[in-house]
């Protein structure tokens, strides 16, 4: 039977805020456990919650984004539960009346097709602080530093067909968030959390199946891989003639295997109701118009323009425009270095795949944007060969950080390309070969471009490796009577 | 000294009659000697207090005095003060000291007012007799087998009993008014949003509200002044202008137009205790007060409605109450589902343990609509009969409580028969509006309260109204034997 799936996705967006959603404390991560918890975030008796305005700018802007409705009163609400990171015993949450409406994201596929994913909605809630079971002898360590962080949880209609449609989604929601300046985006710190709904119905079939949700996948490749493991798991067992459990399950990436965290049986009732200690909050036209005149430049708009402006393809604008990280550092680099096509190369080729390779991002790359312009605008004026180049990269990426120039320089990497120079050494390296002069001249044309290659060797070697390749082919073919 | 009003204490201050420190030291005298009989203190704060009556002096003489500059004062032991325990009456709470101040404990320290202790309370401000105390029953002074009232009896029985000239004390269903009345003194419950909550230990949070116990409403409008304003750490305070509220008590009450609800005076309304009220009415009257009949149509469904929210907003805001972060926590848990509920089965007392229940109760799934949703379209019922009838009258009168003090134990049995005491109290707090009881009358030699309602942030107006009636009569200088 062919399967048809079916993917949604609850995103939980850390926002960016300097102070927590409902208490001034800092938001800011690592510092030493409990040091950013005050009263409020504590819950001691008494203290109330006041909520934080940045929160609700950073939500209407996320809400402009996905060109969704902003509704103009919003409500929080109690998430009644008990565990020990959760020091009110209630989450405050938004529900029958979230902050962002119903909106959509277009993301384009690897083929080139775009796809449209519908938003449900956002709303605005705050985050728990975290249990920590390791280390305490048996007894669980409770930081509370995260508790009340704000967040913005986006919940998208069940849309994405494919492992491959979810995570092009993802990358470009994370763009989205990053580009708008709401969130760092830093997925290995939780700034940026994917639980993902899945299920599986035959194909042609409408009614939806029963589906699973896999809990706060924190990257994109665990995101693909708990994907097409939860999909192969539900289709293993519907073949047997099994059910699907309707539940919630933990990915292990590292293991590439997943196991139940609980049931819908098992699951609380939550017992929301309109939080008392917070008022209906009322946001106006002008507080939307003024976020709206401040929006920065989003991931489609500069797409567009890397087009027009820098002659890139559709493939590589999209890419290079894919979020604020990556198009800062583009842009930075073709304006150093001249070329926009030939840095969009090599950000999207080398660099992107040293970055991948060590779980690095735009954000903390080692080689800076200027350096990677430099060494481009030597490249595209033939002061470097390809090889040249990739060895001053290599210099780059394990942390050189002298000017393109002098690492040319004292690395002797700069090519040779005056014409006078270049023939009075293939004159003198030809001198010495007559035999393989003959055997070139004697042999079919099909054939001489294999032999040119014995030529090169050594004329390479004689120009210590600086000789330009393309003008030294040119010379050699002239003498050679081509 | 002690027969004084605040106001009478201020003068005497001002004018040098005596210090801070022989005034403080008198109270406190008065405290060991006779609280023994009544239980009116959970905690005496003996040291603070000389040390605040000291700095007090030292103010004085320096001018910088305002008219709450050394006067003793008590809290009720529902707000959080710093550095001094504060148990909401609860085993749960028992060792638990606050670092931080109430927003109103706050402000009579700035005012420079010497708190003498924290009084006794029902438990979470539940009850109306201060019999569901973990530090045992307090009684009224009028008589030692009658309850107090409550949930603010410690505050109501200390002021009759010349133990403090004052107290604070909070309000969510009649807690300020009822203990007032039974005990022959003025409290003052005002609108809702005007004092600060922060600091104050939540019981039901939209209902909660922080107000006055004094023998007088003129210092019960001294006590308004020093509460009342606008609180950012409170979202539900309201940001309008305080007035001050001394200003017009000698106003003529030539005109005042004053409502008696036709559903307060039914049938089943005690005769003796409906013409002592009626009488009270009469003296307004004589004032310059015209009198109407007026409807207020829903009142009967207000109990029904307050015991679905209040316990509803009871259940979330007493989860923080699990062992976790401070306060009482069970003995050697075995795990956490044991340590949750051991801490709360032990920690928390009957009646609160019943209103966690019932709450918990109208909130899940299923109920919710028909509890908790149908009690707030009643609410906006019951607020509506308020504002109608305020477009013709400026002051609604009634009874305070449907008799005089019951005898200790005479309703511990019958929860229901419990609640049916806060039937002239309970639609107030739904609507939000003011009210006081003062001291109108007696029956068998008990005092019977008056309630003055008056409109949305209409403070000024009966605490004036309240103020001429005590020209006019004497009620309120009536004292306990003994």
């Amino acid at each position: 039977m062919q399967w048809e799936v079916v993917i949604g996705l609850e995103i939980h967006v850390q926002l960016a805020t300097q102070t927590k959603i409902f208490s001034g404390s800092s938001t800011a991560y690592g510092a030493e456990p409990n040091t950013q918890a005050s009263a409020v975030d504590l819950a001691m008796p008494g203290t109330l919650p006041v909520a934080n305005e940045q929160a609700f700018r950073y939500a209407t802007m996320f809400g402009l984004a996905i060109d969704a409705e902003i509704n103009r009163r919003s409500v929080f609400e109690r998430k009644n539960y008990f565990y020990p990171d959760l020091p009110k015993g209630y989450q405050t949450t938004q529900l029958a009346e979230p902050i962002v409406g119903p909106g959509h994201v277009d993301v384009q596929l690897a083929d080139g097709t775009e796809k449209r994913v519908r938003i449900h909605h956002a709303h605005l809630e705050e985050d728990a602080g975290k249990s920590l079971h390791e280390d305490y002898h048996g007894m669980s360590g409770i930081d509370l530093n995260r508790a009340g962080t704000p967040l913005i949880e986006i919940v998208t209609e069940p849309d994405m067909r494919s492992a491959e449609e979810a995570v092009a989604f993802a990358r470009k929601l994370h763009g989205l968030v990053t580009s708008l300046g709401i969130c760092d985006g830093d997925m290995s710190q939780g700034s940026l959390r994917f639980d993902v709904n899945i299920s599986v119905r035959p194909e042609g079939e409408e009614k939806l199946g029963t589906r699973t949700e896999t809990k706060n996948l924190n990257s994109f490749r665990f995101m693909e891989s708990a994907i097409h493991h939860e999909v192969e798991r539900q289709i293993d067992i519907l073949e047997d003639g099994g059910t699907i459990v309707q539940e919630t399950r933990l990915y292990n990436g590292d293991r590439n295997e997943s196991k139940s965290m609980r049931s819908k049986e098992e699951a609380n009732d939550y017992r929301y109701f309109p939080c008392p200690d917070l008022l209906p909050v009322v946001i106006d036209d002008a507080f939307i118009d003024s976020l709206r005149a401040q929006m920065p430049e989003l991931p489609d708009a500069k797409k567009t323009r890397f087009q027009a402006e820098y002659a890139l393809s559709d493939y590589d604008a999209n890419l290079v425009s894919s979020n604020s990280a990556i198009a800062d550092y583009f842009e930075q680099t073709a304006k150093v270095g001249g070329d926009a096509k030939l840095a969009a190369n090599w950000i999207l080729g080398e660099l992107s795949a040293r970055l991948n390779a060590e779980d690095r991002s735009f954000r903390n790359c080692p080689v800076p944007a200027e350096r990677l312009g430099q060494l481009v605008q030597r490249i595209s004026d033939n002061t470097l060969s390809s090889s040249g180049a990739k060895k001053v990269f290599e210099l780059l990426w394990n942390g050189e950080s002298a000017d393109v120039d002098e690492l040319i320089e004292r690395e002797g990497l700069k090519q040779v390309s005056d014409t006078g120079e270049l023939e009075k050494l293939v004159d003198s390296v030809l001198a010495d070969m007559p035999e393989q002069i003959e055997q070139y001249q004697s042999a079919d044309p099909g054939k001489r471009k294999k032999l040119m290659g014995g030529f090169m060797g050594p004329l390479m070697k004689a120009s210590k490796g600086q000789g330009n390749p393309k003008v030294l082919t040119e010379i050699l073919k002239k003498k050679l009577g081509d | 000294m002690h027969n004084k009003t605040v106001a009478e204490l201020a003068r005497d201050l001002s004018q040098g009659t005596y210090s801070s420190v022989e005034l403080t030291q008198h109270f406190l005298n008065r405290i060991k000697q006779e609280d023994t009989r009544y239980n009116s203190f959970i905690t005496v704060t003996e040291d603070d207090a000389l040390r605040d009556a000291k700095a007090a002096d030292e103010r004085r003489s320096r001018g910088e005095a305002t008219p709450w500059t050394g006067i003793p004062f008590a809290h009720k032991d529902i707000f959080c003060t710093n550095g001094v325990r504060t148990t909401c009456a609860s085993k749960m709470l028992e060792n638990f000291v606050p670092p931080y101040d109430a927003t109103v404990t706050a402000r009579f320290r700035d005012a420079g007012a010497v708190c003498l202790g924290k009084t006794n309370m029902d438990e979470f401000a539940m009850g109306s007799s201060t019999e569901n105390s973990h530090f045992g029953a307090t009684t009224n002074p009028w008589g030692e087998k009658l309850v107090p009232g409550g949930s603010s009896g410690g505050s109501a029985a200390a002021v009759a009993a010349r133990l403090t000239p004052a107290a604070t004390a909070t309000d969510t269903g009649g807690s300020i008014r009822q203990p007032a009345a039974f005990c022959g003194i003025t409290g003052l419950k005002p609108t809702y949003g005007r004092v600060s909550r922060y600091g104050m230990i939540a019981f039901a949070s939209s209902l909660d509200q922080g107000g006055t116990m004094s023998r007088t409403a003129e210092d019960s409008a001294m006590m308004l002044n020093v509460m009342a304003g606008f609180d950012p750490k409170d979202s539900t305070s309201v940001d309008q202008p305080v007035p001050d509220y001394t200003a017009n008590l000698n106003a003529p009450l030539k005109g005042l137009r004053v409502g008696l609800p036709k559903e307060y005076f039914s049938d089943q309304l005690d005769p003796v205790m409906a013409q002592t009220v009626r009488d009270a009415v009469r003296e307004y009257e004589a004032l310059g007060a015209t009198v109407k009949e007026i409807s207020l149509p829903n009142t009967h469904l207000a109990i029904a409605a307050y015991y679905v929210i209040a316990p509803a907003e009871a259940s979330a805001n007493l989860s923080r109450f699990d062992g976790v972060r401070y306060g009482y926590r069970c003995d050697n848990p075995k795990d956490l589902m044991d340590l949750y509920t051991r801490t709360r089965a032990e920690g928390f007392g009957s009646e609160v343990k019943r209103r966690i229940l019932v709450g918990s109760y109208a909130l899940s799934a299923g109920f919710f609509d028909a509890y908790y949703l149908k009690a707030q379209k009643v609410r906006r019922l019951i607020q509506q009969d308020f504002v109608e009838a305020f477009k013709s009258v400026d002051i609604i009168m009634s009874p305070s409580t449907p008799s005089p003090a019951f005898a200790l134990g005479s309703n511990t049995d019958d929860p229901v028969k419990m609640y049916l005491e806060d039937i002239f109290t309970i639609a107030i707090n739904l609507a939000g509006v003011p009210a006081m009881s003062i001291p109108a009358g007696q029956i068998k030699s008990l005092p019977v309260g008056l309630q003055l309602i008056g409109n949305y942030f209409d403070e000024a107006r009966l605490l004036n109204a309240a103020h001429q009636f005590q020209q006019a009569t004497d009620w309120h200088q009536q004292s306990p034997a003994g």
